[in-house]
């Protein structure tokens, strides 16, 4: 058993953290965030010339077949500097396309930096529930049509290709009969509207009219598509998991130096034993989620399903549960200003708040974790 | 980062799993697992069992007995015990006063004691807690004064775990009033069959003895039973805070205690369908498996970190262990809802093979949910806890 990350991960995860004290810092984010764009150029490219885009990807296409644990530590420290460019909705998408195999030459450009990727699976009625599909897929053999309407599409309208997810068969919120699609955004039909979201990135929503696909846009097999979507979340959830771990680092860093530094009553407000506790437990829901990212990412690549499911939800139910803890009492402990718009740990309080609700919250989580296999005692016990 | 075991370690956690099958007495599992109080006998037999092995105290160095394990077959040991439902290789003398021994007693006190302690030839207990030092230990006030070859010791220790079995007891006294309180304090090995002492039992809220009072009036302690230098004490107890302690998390405990909760469970009703089944309480069961689940990583990621400086990160997984605990017990006693109101100590002493009531699984599960509230309270209460993880890990 090893807890330990080897040389090549630390060194990855200290150039993001070197760039972001540098080039990424708070008003730089701040800018960013109020930019028509909302997103940086230079900050993608800085990404890419780091191997950040070509970190996850198969070393076929140009990548360096990174595991989940390497990306544990990359999305610490982009949770960390609360990065918003559109990083994990690309190796998100790009992981569907991993799982599925083919479309060698969109990965290739991932890896490259030259495209971005979005995932567009949520609808308005399917809250946490992928499989809650009412958007549809026509056709088959030589083509398909879409049509429907995605959304809350995190950083749709930066990207080049969406991942969609569209009913092919079956009731609305059957597995079966699911199949995904990799949807050029400038593909007629396609519609993307951006907006900002309250942390602070873009999302966008997405409406698909008489949307005409050739076959080749499937990922992995018509109808097919739930095993891999539900695998796709996991790893999907496994990042988020670890960006809010950093985040949880950074505010409770900040919370903990404004303990030290604060002055009421004649001495710092550290010395008050009813913040003191509060510090206690926040320390300790950290360490938990620290742990259970850590665990989920050890495991998600290659867990059999049951257990896949198992460990990512209940590290994402715990995650979300530290990141909603620890982020109300850091704003609780900084006082007025916890509440402005000039603090960090205001902003990571709310990129926090809005990764627990993200790929399932915690309720989502425990559900799922109890409807495996294994969770109610065997006949025989 | 690998979370998995080795093959070696896996290879000793099926020679663990091997001697337990065949050493573990039926009777004494049965007690374990049901939640029946246990006799002296009980914990001197198996004890005894586990000396005979070799295996009494991983921990210690090799040349005082110890098993050279590595930390992680530690760990795996402890968790297997606990899966096995054994009862536990109490405390006090291996893992409390020995290491104290070990570091700062003499050669003839080591040779004495140590042996008889990995071997179980005497049971000792904790003379720490008074009746107005409890988190503030320091402020203890039993004397100890010196009288040629001897300390005359006066006073009171409170909370003694089992130390109505005791044969010896490990205290610490007041031998300077004159300075501050952490420094007039010295650590003395007691002779529990010393004239003088008294033991009064303590009977806690589900009627069980396991704490006493035991009052000190003129006892004759010889000098040769001073451990380290006089006036010391303060720091040997210290050490032990820096000691490995990793099992307070008790994780293999509950995590046997996890499964005991399910089938309890399944075999309580709620609208005529098994209670496990209801989402409400599944959610609750869930929430606290999920919760062990993320401390056996922490307990997992401490137990890698060691030797790197003793841990304060103890006080979090004593904090989160304990509560864990009791929310086991607590969901116990939800779960049998009315049942668990029938209460039949004879019963839990194993006078009776049946519990009063009938059920014997659900017989002893309220008294265990009381008698669990001592968990965050005892061993540095949770507050005291937070303490030490502001004080030594947050620098606050």
């Amino acid at each position: 058993m090893d807890f330990t990350f080897n040389q090549e991960q630390q060194q990855f995860a200290d150039a993001l953290r070197r760039w972001a004290g540098k080039d990424y810092r708070f008003e730089a984010r701040q800018a960013i965030i109020h930019s028509d764009s909302g997103v940086s150029d230079a900050a993608w490219a800085t990404l890419t010339e780091l191997g950040m885009t070509a970190l996850p990807l198969p070393g076929e296409q140009g990548g360096f077949d990174g595991t989940a644990v390497d990306m544990l530590l990359v999305m610490q420290e982009l949770g960390r500097a609360l990065v918003v460019e559109p990083y994990f909705a690309t190796v998100f998408g790009a992981q569907f396309l991993k799982l599925a195999g083919g479309h060698g030459g969109v990965l290739q450009r991932v890896a490259e930096g030259g495209v971005k990727l979005a995932c567009a699976l949520g609808e308005a009625q399917s809250r946490h529930d992928l499989h809650d599909i009412a958007t549809t897929a026509t056709g088959g053999g030589d083509g398909f049509v879409l049509d429907g309407t995605k959304t809350v599409v995190i950083h749709g309208a930066q990207a080049g290709y969406l991942i969609v997810s569209a009913r092919s068969s079956g009731e609305q919120r059957d597995t079966d009969g699911i199949s995904l699609f990799l949807v050029p955004c400038d593909a007629p039909g396609v519609t993307v509207r951006d907006y900002r979201t309250i942390d602070g990135q873009r999302a966008a929503s997405v409406t698909l009219v008489q949307v005409v696909l050739g076959s080749d846009a499937l990922i992995g097999q018509a109808g097919k598509g739930w095993d891999m979507l539900d695998a796709a979340a996991d790893y999907g959830a496994t990042l988020l998991c670890a960006e809010a771990v950093g985040a949880m680092d950074a505010i409770f860093a900040a919370t903990l130096e404004y303990l030290k530094t604060r002055q009421q009553f004649g001495a710092p407000i550290g010395k008050f034993q009813a913040l003191q506790h509060r510090m206690a437990d926040m320390f300790i829901h950290l360490e938990q989620a620290r742990s259970m990212a850590m665990l989920a990412a050890a495991k998600v690549d290659t867990a059999e399903p049951v257990e896949r499911r198992r460990i990512v939800s209940a590290a994402k139910a715990r995650v979300g549960q530290a990141a909603t803890f620890v982020g109300q009492q850091a704003v609780q402990l900084h006082g007025g200003m916890g509440v402005t718009d000039e603090l960090p740990a205001a902003h990571h309080f709310k990129r926090l708040t809005m990764i627990a609700l993200t790929l399932g919250d915690a309720e989502h989580h425990v559900e799922r974790f109890i409807a495996q296999p294994g969770f109610l005692p065997s006949e025989t016990a | 980062m690998d979370l998995n075991y080795s093959s070696d370690e896996t290879a000793f956690r099926d020679t663990v799993r091997a001697f337990l099958d065949s050493h573990l007495p039926a009777d004494l599992q049965r007690k374990v697992r049901g939640h029946l109080r246990l006799s002296r006998d009980d914990y001197v037999r198996w004890h005894k069992i586990v000396a005979q092995q070799g295996w009494a105290a991983p921990a210690w160095p090799v040349e005082h007995g110890g098993t050279g394990w590595t930390s992680v077959q530690r760990h795996i040991w402890e968790d297997e015990c606990a899966r096995a439902a054994t009862p536990p290789i109490l405390p006090f003398g291996i893992n409390m006063v020995a290491p104290v021994i070990m570091a700062f007693a003499t050669e003839a006190q080591k040779a004495h004691y140590l042996p008889r302690i990995l071997n179980c030839d005497d049971w000792w207990c904790q003379g720490y807690s008074e009746p107005g030092a409890g988190s503030d230990l320091a402020s203890l006030k039993t004397t100890a004064v010196r009288d040629g070859d001897d300390y005359i010791v006066n006073g009171q220790k409170t909370w003694t775990t089992l130390g109505q079995h005791a044969d010896m007891i490990f205290c610490l006294v007041r031998t300077d009033t004159s300075v501050r309180k952490q420094e007039g304090i010295s650590f003395l090995l007691i002779d529990m069959k010393t004239p003088g002492i008294a033991v009064r039992p303590i009977i806690m809220l589900d009627e069980d003895h396991e704490i006493n009072e035991v009052f000190f009036d003129n006892v004759r302690v010889p000098v040769a039973n001073l451990v380290g230098q006089e006036n010391r004490g303060w720091t040997y107890a210290k050490y032990l805070l820096g000691h490995e302690r990793t099992g307070i998390a008790a994780v293999g405990r509950s995590k046997r205690e996890l499964a005991f909760l399910k089938q309890l469970a399944m075999q309580q009703f709620k609208k005529g369908e098994p209670l496990l089944r209801d989402p409400a309480f599944a959610a609750k069961v869930a929430g606290l498996e999920i919760e062990l689940m993320a401390l056996e990583m922490t307990v997992l990621r401490v137990i890698s970190e060691e030797g790197k400086g003793p841990g304060p990160q103890a006080s979090m997984l004593k904090v989160r262990g304990s509560e864990i605990q009791q929310q086991l017990t607590e969901l116990m006693v939800e779960a049998l809802g009315p049942q668990a109101l029938p209460f039949d100590p004879a019963y839990l002493e194993g006078e009776h093979e049946h519990s009063a009531a009938g059920d014997d699984l659900a017989a002893p599960l309220a008294a265990y949910y009381f008698n669990y509230r001592k968990t965050s309270i005892y061993g540095g209460s949770n507050e005291i806890q937070k303490n030490i993880i502001t004080q030594m890990i947050l620098g606050l």
